[in-house]
């Protein structure tokens, strides 16, 4: 059964750098592995932890979240409150026993189609020899086949009036 | 009853009649008699004539702060030990109220002493329980047990390296020494080494065991956002259940919202009714905040907490 898990990856990418990164690599043609949806924020400071959660809950295998390289954030200081959240988040997470590398970081601007490419190979490599998450995940997310993921359930949490 | 703290609380007592009197402040807040042995109950007093109902002894264990935000319309004259007074700064630096609004009866603090633990030490219902000297006299309808008061603390004053209220309109009692900063927290420390499984393993039982009452929180000087995640209902962050997912939801993020914010305090680890463990968590960000940012909550009343600021040169070693 485990030769046929693929393991499901979030990533939450900013509307700028990254997310503009990711569609170049796909307008190049650069392959990259399909384990990944992704959801569009505003800029990487946007990322409230509690999106992480919801979706390590939710039942997803692993979360990358990337935004525009220090000093290209769109909003100025962005992604630098934001790099302050992950820090401290990250670290706590992994303090409580999460494996190292569920949740990942990268900087991806909006030229960078190879690397965004190569960070997502990574991320899901690493996430294979993690295995399906079975910590925090809410039984009612896990699926026969590992995770059933509810991205839906995640992408309503955005702010009640818009 | 223990010297020192007869002649604090007669200080209180003298200085909350006065600033009442002067109309310095409208209301008091401070320690009274609880209605249980070993237990001490938040006291609001707005007549000059009742001051004498505030108390002092080694089971002030309530951080006051946390009753600032419903009396935030009015002059308060406070009580504070070395963590509430911390948690005021903190909160000052979030703009919870105006600057003169407060005034602050400092006590350098003597450790408080957990009412548990004393309850755990003796066999039978206790009926009455007092200090004397360094003792805590301990009577049931049986017995009579004098016990070490330096044995009973709370883990988060055992630890407590700012005893002296940082910042105090007047100090109600001599200072006391403080102990040398304990870089590394034992108990975080141990837990540190545990590996990855084991750790999550006591996280996931400890949490287990929350019955959600939310204690924790209301207790928290930190924690008083109008509308908690667990109770919003759309963005719906967390159901309201006991699946053992929901509760670590609440247990991570509840800590989480700490980050540069906690005192250390242990009052919310203190009111938990299922004596959970919550400091390790906490602590753990507290230490992580100040290795990250070099910050350390209410000793400075200017900087800004380390998440509502940063640094171009902030440790990024983490990111691809
Ligand atoms: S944490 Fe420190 S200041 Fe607060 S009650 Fe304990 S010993 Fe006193
Ligand atoms: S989280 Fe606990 S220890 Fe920290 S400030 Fe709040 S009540 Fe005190
Ligand atoms: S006080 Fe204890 S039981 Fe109540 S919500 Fe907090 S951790 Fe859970
Ligand atoms: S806009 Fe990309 S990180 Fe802020």
């Amino acid at each position: 059964m485990t030769d046929q898990w693929e393991p499901k990856i979030l990533a939450f990418l900013c509307n700028w750098c990254s997310y503009a990164g990711a569609d170049l690599a796909g307008t190049a043609r650069i392959q990259y592995p399909p384990n990944i949806r992704v959801i569009r924020v505003p800029c990487s400071g946007r990322i409230n932890p509690l999106f992480i959660l919801k979706a390590l809950q939710s039942g997803i295998d692993g979360v990358l979240v990337s935004g525009c390289h220090p000093g290209d954030c769109h909003y100025l200081s962005g992604n630098y409150i934001g790099r302050r959240k992950s820090a401290t988040l990250k670290r706590f997470l992994e303090y409580l026993g999460f494996e190292e590398g569920r949740v990942q970081f990268s900087w991806v601007s909006a030229a960078e189609g190879g690397k965004f490419s190569q960070v997502v190979g990574e991320v899901v490599q690493d996430i294979k020899k993690l295995g399906p998450a079975q910590r925090f995940v809410k039984k009612e997310a896990q699926g026969s086949q590992g995770s059933r993921v509810q991205v839906n359930s995640i992408k309503k949490l955005g702010p009640s009036n818009p | 009853m223990e010297e020192r703290s007869k002649a604090i609380q007669d200080r209180i007592r003298e200085k909350a009649r006065e600033l009442l009197l002067n109309k310095t402040v409208d209301l008091i807040i401070g320690f009274g008699e609880g209605s249980f042995p070993l237990r001490t109950t938040p006291r609001f007093i707005r007549d000059p004539e009742k001051t004498d109902r505030l108390i002092w002894n080694s089971f002030c264990e309530n951080n006051l702060a946390t009753y600032l935000h419903k009396f935030n319309k009015f002059k308060v004259g406070i009580v504070v030990k070395g963590c509430d007074a911390r948690s005021v700064i903190a909160l000052s630096l979030e703009k919870r109220f105006k600057p003169d609004q407060l005034f602050l009866m400092g006590v350098p603090c003597q450790r408080m002493v957990d009412r548990r633990k004393v309850k755990r030490a003796v066999k039978g219902e206790i009926l009455r329980a007092f200090e004397q000297g360094d003792q805590i006299v301990v009577e049931g309808e049986e017995f009579k047990t004098i016990l070490k008061r330096d044995d009973f603390f709370y883990p988060s004053c055992q630890v407590c390296i700012h005893r002296n209220p940082i910042q105090a309109d007047v100090l109600v009692g001599d200072p006391v020494e403080e102990s040398p900063l304990i870089e590394i927290h034992p108990e975080i420390q141990e837990f540190a080494k545990k590996s990855a499984e084991e750790r999550w393993k006591y996280f996931e039982k400890e949490s287990s065991r929350c019955i959600r009452c939310y204690a924790c929180r209301e207790a928290c000087p930190m924690c008083y956002c109008a509308e908690c995640f667990v109770d919003s209902s759309n963005p719906k962050w967390i159901e309201k259940s006991l699946s053992p997912s929901d509760l670590e939801f609440y247990h991570i993020v509840r800590a989480y919202h700490q980050t540069g914010r906690c005192t250390g305090c242990g009052a919310c680890e203190r009111a938990c009714p299922m004596e959970i463990r919550l400091t390790y968590l906490t602590q753990k960000l507290n230490r992580d905040v100040k290795e990250l940012f070099n910050y350390e909550t209410g000793i400075d009343t200017k900087t800004l907490p380390p998440l509502s600021t940063y640094d171009m040169e902030d440790k990024q070693d983490f990111i691809k």
